[in-house]
């Protein structure tokens, strides 16, 4: 029978501790994200709409794959903060960074406000509340077409240059290295939540909801403030794209972003935060590359990938990477 | 005279409109150990419950240190101290051993060593998730990761249900250990009264939720008559356990 040191135990803190040490893969995936600038300087537009998306499916993780709260409605936190920071832009407050925390900072009140009601439900009802809360607000705005410009989308947004120094250009340099810095800030912040106590309980609490309260831990509470982290977070990846695109439709609020952003996590593996990420990267190019081969059935594709991933590699993409690396150590001498 | 840790005093509570404790109270000072024995249905594991704060209080009292914590959220009583073991065990299936312990992890004298040095099982599957482990594992990861709350006062609710014998010997002896050299305050809820008797110092015996019996364990252990009574329990059909 194995035996293992006490010695070797470290506190509960020292367990924690050692979770938010940097690995060599992380490192490299993050040197990896500056390829794009040497390598594909021609689509580094769609590289920055990528680090968007990665974005917001980082924030949907937090809440789905840490908390175990099911959204149909996501888009709703998105859509505010590009609506948010389209229409300061709109209004002659151009500057991108105080856009994107004013945007991220009214996406996180709004998050605060719904989760009252979020925090007391559960898994089919939340999907029912959240996705009733994307249209609401999708509707909202069509119907208040002279201030978001209904069908036709948002006018006139105008960016300053970041630091008054780098404009928006149209080749997206200026947009990758903006949407990449928030992205990697951002993940920073998740990163550390999910390797903390409050990160820990919030896994506890997509096991048992119920039992947490009798280890000490107030689920509803917790619920209430990742719900509002994650918010934030999905109003700063909508600002950022409408920074950066220097447009904003109806189409930020839409079911169908929502979808997407789950079929995002899913396909990327969700509870792992860089599931949301590798996700995104896969989508986005099978998206820009199907749709290139066929512009009118490209989603038949992104379905069968989909099916596939679910059949193969159920708890997505990066569990799969992880299972087959563990079995490269285990067969190397 | 030790310090009182738990009085609960004319308690009725229940699920809703429907009664299950009625009129209930009894004191736990600090460091020592109690049964609460009774036959399926009586009411045990609600009196726990209850204790946790998780039903419906209609009337009565909690006390804890002095102070009333009769409306206190569940969620603060373990704070305060109290630490309990639900019945169902309810270990986080998809998290590791390590992580079902560093979740509920207080600071306090119980800290990962130290519950893995009083199940060494756990020490060795560490790194397993939750719904790798057996049921007996199950058992001792509940029980360990409500000591990393670091209690006063630890509820279990009938932790040796359903496990093989050689388990059972195992949990003995680690509650043994914990009310004995560590002089842990333990409330101990349990099917197997004969065990439960071995381990503890009082006892109440509920029936239709009420206290029909308490007195010292020890001596619980010599009245056939109520054991057959109130437990069903023959002496002869079981060794009795050594006390505490």
């Amino acid at each position: 029978m194995a035996t293992v040191s006490l010695e070797a135990v470290g506190g509960a803190h020292g367990y924690l501790r050692a979770q938010t040490r940097w690995r060599r893969s992380e490192i490299a995936f993050w040197l990896a994200t500056l390829l794009p600038f040497l390598l594909f300087p021609a689509y580094l537009q769609l590289a920055s709409q990528i680090a968007i998306t990665a974005l917001f499916a980082v924030s949907l993780d937090l809440i789905l794959g840490y908390a175990g709260i099911v959204s149909l409605g996501h888009a709703a936190f998105f859509g505010l903060g590009a609506y948010t920071a389209g229409l300061f832009s709109k209004f002659g407050w151009g500057e991108p960074l105080s856009g994107l925390i004013l945007a991220s900072a009214l996406a996180g009140v709004v998050g605060y406000a719904a989760s009252f009601v979020i925090a007391h439900f559960r898994h089919l009802a939340l999907i029912m509340i959240t996705l009733g809360m994307g249209l609401l607000l999708q509707e909202a705005a069509n119907s208040a077409s002279e201030l978001t410009g209904g069908v036709d989308g948002l006018q006139g947004v105008r960016m300053r240059p970041l630091f008054e120094l780098f404009p928006f250009d149209l080749w997206g340099r200026t947009a990758y290295t903006y949407s990449l810095a928030a992205l990697f800030l951002t993940f920073l912040v998740a990163r550390r939540l999910t390797h903390s106590p409050f990160g820990l309980s919030l896994r506890g609490i997509r096991e048992n909801a119920v039992r947490m309260p009798a280890l000490g831990a107030p689920s509803r509470t917790r619920v209430r403030q990742v719900y509002t982290i994650a918010a934030a977070m999905a109003g700063m990846a909508g600002a950022l794209l409408a920074q950066t695109t220097l447009t904003v439709s109806l189409e930020v609020l839409s079911f169908q972003r929502s979808a997407d952003v789950l079929v995002i996590l899913i396909l990327g593996g969700a509870g792992r935060l860089y599931g949301g990420v590798l996700g995104a990267i896969i989508y986005m190019v099978a998206r820009d590359q199907f749709s290139g081969i066929n512009p009118q059935y490209w989603y038949f594709w992104i379905g069968l990938l989909l099916i596939a991933v679910v059949l193969f590699l159920p708890n997505g993409i990066l569990a799969g990477l992880d299972r087959a690396a563990a079995r490269f150590r285990r067969r190397s001498p | 005279m030790p310090d009182l840790l738990l009085a609960v005093r004319n308690v009725r509570a229940g699920y809703g409109e429907a009664v299950v404790l009625d009129d209930v109270s009894f004191e736990v000072p600090s460091g020592e150990s109690l049964a609460v024995l009774g036959r399926n249905g009586v009411g045990k594991s609600t009196l726990v419950l209850t204790i946790m704060g998780f039903t419906t209080l209609i009337r009565g009292s909690l006390v804890w240190r002095g102070e009333e914590i009769t409306h206190l959220a569940p969620h603060r009583r373990p704070r305060r101290g109290l630490g309990w073991v639900a019945q169902e065990r309810e270990i986080f299936a998809s998290l590791s051993v390590e992580e079902n312990l560093t979740v509920a992890s207080r600071p306090g004298r119980w800290d990962l060593a130290a519950v893995f040095e009083l199940f060494p099982r756990l020490a060795e599957r560490r790194h397993a998730r939750g719904h790798h482990l057996s049921g007996g594992e199950q058992q001792m990861l509940a029980i360990a990761r409500a000591l990393m709350t670091n209690p006063d006062l630890l509820l279990l609710d009938e932790p040796l249900e359903g496990l093989a014998p050689i388990i059972v010997e195992e949990l003995t002896a680690a509650i043994r250990r914990m009310t004995g050299e560590q002089g842990s305050t333990l409330i101990l809820v349990e099917q197997h009264a004969d065990i439960a008797l071995g381990l503890t110092e009082h006892v109440i015996v509920l029936e239709r939720g009420k206290i029909v019996h308490r007195g010292r364990s020890r001596d619980t252990l010599r009245e056939p008559v109520l054991l057959d009574r109130y437990l069903g329990l023959t002496l002869s059909d079981s060794p009795p356990a050594s006390g505490p």
